[in-house]
C-alpha cells in the first residue's frame, strides 16, 4: 500500500509543462480565495453580499449545485456496474473521481458559509453535541460523509487491486456500490428536505422540490461529465468511446425534459391562484414592487435549458458533436443559475415579514467561491491522473502481472 | 423606500436616536486568521489581563468552552468569569453575567393591543438599550410594521416609515419579534443544539456554541433571528452591566442572536424593557400559568389572534384590540 501510496504521488507530481500550468494556475486562484477568505476571517461575514434578509447566499447556492453534481456520478455508476456495460466501465473510476471532487467542495462551501468555523467540532458526537436526528443540516453532514467515504472506499479498492495486477473481486466491491447508488439518490433528497423542511419559507416547502432537485442534477452532472470526458480524450492518451458519451447523452435528454417538466408543474400550482405563497416566484420571475434583480438570471437559465432540451430531443441536431456539446454546456450553467439565483436567493424574498432587500455576492465570495471550485478541479485532476496512469497500466506495484492491470482500458 | 434600505445597515430600521453607519474595522487579515484561532473576535488584538485570567487562558478556555447544558456549575461559573474578564477588555465595562434559572411553573407568554400601537418605535429603542446589541451594525430585535388599515398583507407592510410622524392616516401598526413558539423550528434546525427552549418557553442560544451556519435564521417564520456579521460594537456607556448567560451578554461576532423575552430581568419578577417603554401600554406581559395574570386576562376576555398560527409552530405572542 505504501508503495501504492508513493507511486500515486508520484505520478499526480509528474507531467509536461501544460500539466505544470494547469495545477499552477488552479494553485494561484485558489490563493486569491484564501487571501479573500482571509478577509472574511478578519472582519466578519460583513464582507459577503448576505444579510439578515438574505442570510444564505452564494456559498448555499453553489453547495446545493454540487450535491447534484456528486449525486449525478451515479448515472455512470448504474450503467457501469447494474447494467454491466463494458464501455463505461472503462469510464466509471472517473465518475466517483467526479463524485469525490464534489463532496470536499460541498464541504468546503458549508464550512466557509459558517461564522464560527473554529467552533464545527461542535458537531462531533459525544465531543460536542450534534442534533441528529432532528436538525436536517445534521442528517446532510451524516449523507454527504458517508457518500464521500463510499466512493473513496471504491475508488482506492478497485484502482489498488489493478495496480497490484489482481482483477478486483466483484464480491467485495458490488454490494458497496449498490449502496453508494442508493445513497446518491439520499444526499439531494436530503439536501432538499433541508430547504423544504423551512414551513416559513413558502416557495421551498413544496414536495416537487426533492424531484425536481433529482432531475435537475441528472441533467448538469452527467453534462458536466460528457464534457470532462471529452477534454480527457484530447489530451491524454485514454480514448473515451463515441457510445459513452450517447448513452450519458441520452440521460442528459431525458432528465432535462423531466425537469422542465417539473418546473412547469410548479409554475401551474403557483400562478394558477395565486395565494401569498407566490410572491416568491413573482418577485423572481416578473419582478415586484420594482425590484427585479434577478428576472434575468432566471430567463436566461429557462432559455438556456430549453435550447438545450431542442438540441438533445432532436436527434440530427444531437448528432452533431459540437451542437451536443453546447447543449451540454448550456444544460450545466442553465441548472446552475436555476438552483441558485432561481432558488436558494428567492427563498429569502420576500423575508417571512413581507420586506424585499435584494441580494448580489460580493467580490470576496465570488473569490472564495471560484476558489472552492478550483479545489474541486484540483482534486478531481489529481484522482483522475493516477486512475489513469493504472487503467492504462503505467504505474503499477513491483512484480505486479500487467496483463491483468490493462484488461479493461483494452477492452475494444 | 428602495434607497431608504439600501442606506441602511444590514437589519436595522431607522430609530429616532440615528447611530453612525457601519463601517469596516481595517485589521490585517493575519491578526484575523489570529483570532479566529483562538476565538473570541476582537480580542487577541487588545490589551491584555486587568484582573487576573491572562488574555491567552481566557481565549482558549473559551475555545475548548462546553455546551451551556453539558457544564457543571463550576464551569459555568468559570465561563462567566472570563465573559466578565473580556467585556472589561473588550468594551472597558464591569459587567455582571447572572445565570439565574427558570422560575419553577412560569411560562411566559406575551401579549400586544394593535389599537394601541401608534409605530412610535420606543420598545424598539428601549431593546437596544437593554440587550447589549451591536449599534455598528446595528440590530434591532423588534420590527415595526406599517400596514394600510383594513388589510394584514406583510408582503405590504412599510418596515422603514418615520417615527416621528406616526400615526399616519389609514396605518396601523404590527409590531414583530421573537413569537417564542411551544413547537420552535429553529431549535430543531440548528445542527449543534445551540438554540433551545428553557423550561419557562423562552428560546434561547448558547453564543459561545452557535457555529454561525444561520439555518435558525431560514427556519424561523417570524424573521426574529439576527446575525452579527461584524464584530458587535458599542460603547461603554451604551452597555447595559446587569446580564444574563442565556440572554443580553455581550456577543461574539459570527453568531446568531435574538429576543428572550428580557429574561435577565424577567426571571428576576420585572417586566420586559419594550413593555416598559411602550408610552401607550400596548404590551400586555405575564406567567400564562398564572390564572390571574394580566397575559390571562387578555387571553380570556379579548379577542386574540396569533401570526401564522397556520403553520403550526404555536407561538407564546398574541395581538388582541380593543
Amino acid at each position: 500500500m505504501l508503495a501504492f501510496i508513493i507511486d500515486s504521488i508520484k505520478e499526480m507530481l509528474r507531467g509536461g509543462p501544460k500539466y505544470h500550468a494547469w495545477l499552477g494556475g488552479l494553485t494561484l486562484i485558489i490563493l486569491i480565495g484564501v487571501y479573500f477568505y482571509g478577509q472574511q476571517l478578519a472582519h466578519g461575514m460583513i464582507v459577503t453580499g448576505m444579510s439578515d434578509q438574505v442570510s444564505w447566499g452564494a456559498y448555499i447556492a453553489n453547495f446545493t449545485y454540487l450535491v447534484g453534481v456528486a449525486a449525478a456520478a451515479v448515472m455512470l455508476v448504474i450503467p457501469a456496474y447494474i447494467f454491466d456495460r463494458k464501455d463505461v466501465k472503462e469510464v466509471v473510476l472517473l465518475g466517483e473521481c467526479v463524485a469525490i471532487a464534489a463532496c470536499i467542495m460541498c464541504m468546503t462551501f458549508v464550512t466557509v458559509d459558517l461564522g464560527r468555523p473554529e467552533r464545527i467540532w461542535h458537531m462531533l458526537p459525544l465531543l460536542g453535541k450534534f442534533n441528529f436526528p432532528i436538525s436536517l443540516l445534521a442528517w446532510d453532514v451524516v449523507v454527504l460523509t458517508v457518500y464521500l467515504l463510499l466512493n473513496l472506499g471504491i475508488l482506492v479498492y478497485i484502482v489498488y487491486t489493478k495496480y497490484s495486477g489482481h482483477e478486483p473481486n466483484k464480491k467485495a466491491y458490488y454490494p458497496w456500490v449498490l449502496l453508494s447508488v442508493v445513497w446518491a439518490f439520499s444526499i439531494h433528497t436530503v439536501t432538499a428536505f433541508l430547504l423544504v423542511s423551512n414551513v416559513s419559507r413558502p416557495f421551498w416547502h413544496t414536495a416537487i422540490l426533492a424531484p425536481r432537485f433529482l432531475a435537475s442534477a441528472f441533467t448538469s452532472g452527467p453534462a458536466l461529465i460528457i464534457l470532462g470526458l471529452q477534454v480527457i480524450s484530447m489530451i491524454t492518451e485514454f480514448k473515451v468511446k463515441e457510445s459513452v458519451l450517447r448513452v450519458v447523452g441520452l440521460i442528459v435528454t431525458v432528465s432535462l425534459q423531466i425537469n422542465l417538466f417539473f418546473l412547469g408543474v410548479e409554475l401551474f400550482t403557483e400562478f394558477y391562484h395565486s395565494t401569498e405563497h407566490v410572491e416568491s416566484a413573482t418577485y423572481l420571475f416578473m419582478g415586484e414592487h420594482g425590484y427585479h434583480g434577478l428576472v434575468p438570471w432566471i430567463w436566461s437559465a429557462i432559455t438556456m435549458n430549453l435550447i438545450a432540451l431542442v438540441i438533445m430531443s432532436t436527434y440530427k441536431l444531437r448528432a452533431n458533436q459540437t451542437l451536443f456539446n453546447v447543449a451540454c454546456a448550456l444544460a450545466i450553467v442553465g441548472v446552475w443559475i436555476e438552483k441558485g439565483m432561481g432558488l436558494i436567493i428567492p427563498g429569502f424574498i420576500p423575508t417571512p415579514l413581507g420586506e424585499i432587500l435584494e441580494y448580489s455576492p460580493s467580490w470576496a465570495e465570488i473569490w472564495i467561491s471560484i476558489a472552492v471550485w478550483c479545489i474541486g478541479f484540483l482534486i478531481f485532476t489529481l484522482l483522475a491522473k493516477v486512475v489513469l496512469a493504472v487503467e492504462l497500466g503505467r504505474i503499477k506495484a513491483p512484480g505486479a502481472n500487467p496483463g491483468a492491470a490493462k484488461t479493461v482500458a483494452q477492452a475494444d | 423606500m428602495a434607497d431608504e434600505k439600501s442606506q441602511t445597515s444590514q437589519a436595522s430600521a431607522p430609530v429616532k436616536s440615528g447611530f453612525s453607519r457601519r463601517k469596516l474595522l481595517r485589521r490585517g487579515s493575519l491578526a484575523g486568521l489570529a483570532a479566529m484561532i483562538f476565538g473570541g473576535g476582537s480580542v487577541v488584538a487588545k490589551q491584555a489581563t486587568e484582573e487576573g485570567g491572562s488574555s491567552f487562558s481566557d481565549t482558549v478556555g473559551t475555545l475548548f468552552q462546553d455546551h451551556y447544558q453539558k457544564m457543571s456549575k463550576e464551569e459555568i461559573a468559570e465561563a462567566i468569569a472570563r465573559i466578565e474578564r473580556q467585556a472589561k477588555r473588550d468594551y472597558g465595562a464591569d459587567i455582571k453575567v447572572g445565570n439565574e434559572p427558570p422560575i419553577p411553573g412560569v411560562v411566559f407568554g406575551y401579549a400586544l393591543n394593535v389599537s394601541k400601537c401608534k409605530g412610535v418605535r420606543k420598545c424598539v429603542e428601549a431593546c437596544m438599550a437593554e440587550n447589549n446589541q451591536s449599534r455598528d451594525p446595528q440590530i434591532q430585535y423588534i420590527r415595526v410594521l406599517e400596514l394600510d388599515q383594513g388589510g394584514m398583507e406583510l408582503g405590504l407592510s412599510n418596515h422603514y416609515f418615520d417615527s416621528e410622524t406616526v400615526p399616519a392616516k389609514g396605518k396601523w401598526y404590527l409590531p414583530v419579534q421573537c413569537h417564542q413558539c411551544e413547537n420552535p423550528p429553529c431549535t430543531n434546525a440548528c445542527p449543534v443544539g445551540a438554540t433551545w427552549k428553557e423550561p419557562d418557553g423562552v428560546i434561547v442560544v448558547d453564543y459561545n456554541w452557535c457555529i454561525g451556519c444561520r439555518f435558525c435564521m431560514a427556519a424561523c417564520p417570524y424573521w426574529a433571528r439576527r446575525f452579527n456579521w461584524a464584530d458587535p460594537k458599542l460603547s461603554a456607556e451604551e452597555i447595559n452591566t446587569d446580564t444574563h448567560y442565556l440572554s443580553n451578554r455581550p456577543r461574539y461576532r459570527g453568531v446568531v442572536e435574538k429576543c428572550t423575552y428580557c429574561l435577565q430581568r424577567t426571571r428576576k419578577g420585572r417586566l420586559p424593557a419594550c413593555l416598559e417603554a411602550c408610552p401607550t401600554g400596548a404590551r400586555v406581559f405575564g406567567n400564562l400559568l398564572d390564572p390571574n395574570s394580566d397575559i390571562r386576562y387578555v387571553l380570556e376576555n379579548k379577542t386574540v389572534f396569533r401570526l401564522k398560527s397556520d403553520l403550526g409552530t404555536d407561538p407564546k405572542f398574541w395581538y388582541f384590540s380593543d
